[in-house]
């Protein structure tokens, strides 16, 4: 008993990791075989066919596989941030959809896409980074209504908050759009939340704000763990509250900002995926984080299978499908919340 | 808001002192109020431990908060090692405050709080909370963790940022859940323990922490008769038996009389008195603390001072 404890954490954390990835990597491999054109794995990992004559593998790298791989990074990063958010502002409920922050993210990737002149001269696409500029907008708001007159983090204000930064962006994308009048077909898809990136460039641009985003991630589940009693107990039991707030905000925000700008304000994964995690393995943010993250990139890649294929040949964007999944839950769990 | 300024105080133990004690004697603050009337001369007698020092005999070893902070001014403490010092005062006086900075959570505009002679602010924050811990009144998780979950959060700040709890911290995170008689709630989840197993749970978890000082606001606050005196009994306990040093600000007098050995009295953020229980607790202190007369008199039974309250004084 003494020392079952001890391996209990790292036996679950392994557990849980092993399981939650395994699962991952499975939906990532499956999901490009299902569509529209079915073709076989066995084909399209066949080295005798010269590539250019091989369709089941030009179907496979070129079509599906971007769409499941930037579902995985836009999944894992919205689940993650969820997690942080709840943790950090000590609210279940507080997710990148909900609180405005993808909203945020949205704004400012549409600006950088509406005004690409602006930024020609930068050396990469200048689109994550216009949107983890707004994501850190909208958070700056959000947490500077949590702090300043002792507002508190209610969940009424935090809602409240959401609502009001979701319409006041909404409204500032669509002037954005009514302005440059350039509602491409592929811009409004991308406004509901869609994975359809079509090339790796999009992906390639966003990993440095991803790594760095899950790098700063791996410093905080103690902390998060300690900072759900609030911060005087956190900071009584020896966390440094200022800087662990800072690192999860900041983090969160790239995060998010890479998320929305590759697969747009896809709602509810924040708060679907760390949910069910948190039924299966616990509270633990040590365990619940990379957890949340592996299943937030199977997850949202399952859903986008489900978008390709429910009303084929006609390809919804994902956003409504985990809206649909996620909206209800958001209820349910509202509900059940507002009863503690 | 409360504000906290010219506020000295002091935590140490003669007797028991730690290696910094001796290289940093306490000094005096240097924005002298008028409440500061402990002169760092009275560094004399060292008192051994379990004969604390009280205000006017500062201890040259020992946590000592001389700083200011919301709601305090001129106030001027020492706590000395393997004391069980209550704090009592009416709403506003300045408690939780006095006991923020005493964590270091809090630093006063102006003064000091000084652990062991040496400035709270010299030390991180993990360098704090191995070495003080604290019992909030009352604590919300966010998320529903489990009991030993709860115990084992009190390691943090022995913990590396990655490291996982080793046997050890397993091993004195269960000690701290027996010694609260909750280990066998371990497995529980935090969310469906009654207010009384919470509040031992929470104590469990400072306790784990390995503090020397146990920073308690308001214990038993939210709690029944019957808790009430399991945790006064616990708070005891731990004292005598492992030699925590305890600061327990409360409203119940009678809960302060039948644990605390000393008293300080706060009366609108400054200290009205301070000394023995039974020397600081009488009709005319509780008078003037809550303008209420009061018949103070020693039980029988339990030895202790017990306070009845008569009625409001005109």
């Amino acid at each position: 008993m003494t020392t079952g404890a001890t391996s209990e954490v790292r036996r679950r954390l392994l557990v849980s990791t092993t399981a939650f990835g395994l699962l991952a990597l499975v939906v990532c491999l499956v999901a490009p075989l299902v569509g529209r054109t079915p073709i076989n794995l066995w084909r399209v990992f066949d080295r005798s066919i010269p590539f250019h004559d091989n369709v089941d593998a030009q179907i496979f790298f070129i079509a599906r596989l971007p769409r499941a791989v930037a579902g995985a990074i836009v999944g894992s990063a919205l689940a993650a941030s969820g997690v942080v958010f709840q943790a950090l502002l000590r609210n279940p409920l507080a997710t990148p959809f909900t609180l405005g922050v993808s909203a945020g993210a949205a704004l400012g990737a549409i600006l950088a896409i509406t005004f690409p002149l602006a930024v020609a001269t930068l050396p990469f696409s200048a689109v994550p980074l216009a949107s983890f500029l707004g994501s850190l907008f909208a958070v700056a708001i959000v947490y500077g209504l949590a702090t300043a007159r002792r507002l508190g983090l209610s969940t009424h204000v935090l809602l409240l908050a959401g609502v009001t930064l979701n319409s006041f962006f909404s409204a500032l994308i669509l002037f954005v759009q009514y302005i440059a009048d350039a509602s491409l077909p592929r811009a409004v898809r991308w406004l509901m939340g869609d994975l359809d990136v079509a090339t790796y460039s999009p992906i390639v641009a966003v990993v440095p704000f991803t790594v760095v985003a899950f790098v700063t991630f791996a410093w905080l589940p103690r902390s998060l763990n300690l900072l759900a009693a609030g911060p005087d107990a956190a900071a009584a039991r020896g966390v440094d509250v200022l800087r662990a707030q800072r690192l999860a905000f900041f983090s969160a925000s790239l995060a998010t900002g890479a998320a929305v700008s590759l697969g747009g304000p896809i709602g509810f994964i924040g708060i679907v995926v760390p949910h069910l995690v948190r039924l299966i393995v616990g509270a633990d943010h040590r365990i619940v984080l990379p957890a949340s993250a592996l299943f937030g990139a199977g997850f949202l890649v399952a859903c986008d299978v489900i978008a390709r294929t429910a009303l084929a040949p006609l390809e919804l964007p994902v956003g409504i499908v985990t809206a649909l999944i996620g909206g209800p839950f958001f209820l349910w769990l509202l509900v059940r919340e507002g009863g503690r | 808001m409360l504000q906290a300024d010219d506020v000295t105080l002091e935590w140490g133990a003669p007797g028991l002192g730690h290696p910094s004690a001796a290289a940093a004697p306490w000094t005096p603050p240097k924005t002298g109020g008028p409440q500061e009337k402990e002169s760092p001369a009275g560094q004399g007698p060292p008192a051994g431990r379990g004969s604390p020092a009280g205000r006017g005999s500062p201890a040259g070893r020992g946590f000592s908060l001389a700083r200011s902070s919301p709601g305090l001014h001129g106030v001027s403490l020492t706590v000395s090692r393997g004391s069980l010092f209550g704090i009592i005062g009416p709403n506003g006086s300045g408690k939780t405050t006095l006991l923020r900075l005493l964590a270091g959570i809090l630093t006063p505009a102006s003064g000091r709080v000084l652990l062991d002679g040496t400035d709270l602010r010299r030390f991180s924050r993990r360098a704090v909370a191995r070495r003080v811990a604290v019992v909030p009144q009352e604590t919300h998780l966010a998320f529903d963790y489990s009991v030993i979950e709860i115990a084992l959060m009190g390691r943090y700040p022995h913990l590396g940022t990655f490291c996982l709890e080793g046997p050890n911290d397993v091993r004195l995170a269960q000690e701290a859940l027996a010694a609260t008689g909750t280990l066998d709630l371990q497995r529980r989840s935090f969310s469906t323990l009654s207010g009384g197993e919470k509040q031992r749970v929470v104590i469990a978890s400072a306790l784990a922490q390995a503090p020397e000082l146990m920073l308690l606001d308001e214990p038993t606050a939210s709690l029944d008769l019957g808790y009430q005196i399991e945790v006064a009994s616990l708070l005891r306990r731990l004292n005598t038996e492992r030699g925590v040093t305890m600061v327990v600000a409360t409203h119940d007098l009678n809960f302060a009389a039948a644990v605390c050995d000393h008293l300080a009295l706060l009366s609108a953020g400054q200290v009205m008195a301070s000394g023995p229980t039974d020397s600081v607790l009488t009709r005319e202190s509780i008078q003037r603390l809550y303008g209420v007369e009061a018949d103070v008199g020693r039980h029988p039974a339990t030895g202790r001072l017990v306070v009845v309250p008569i009625r409001k004084a005109s």
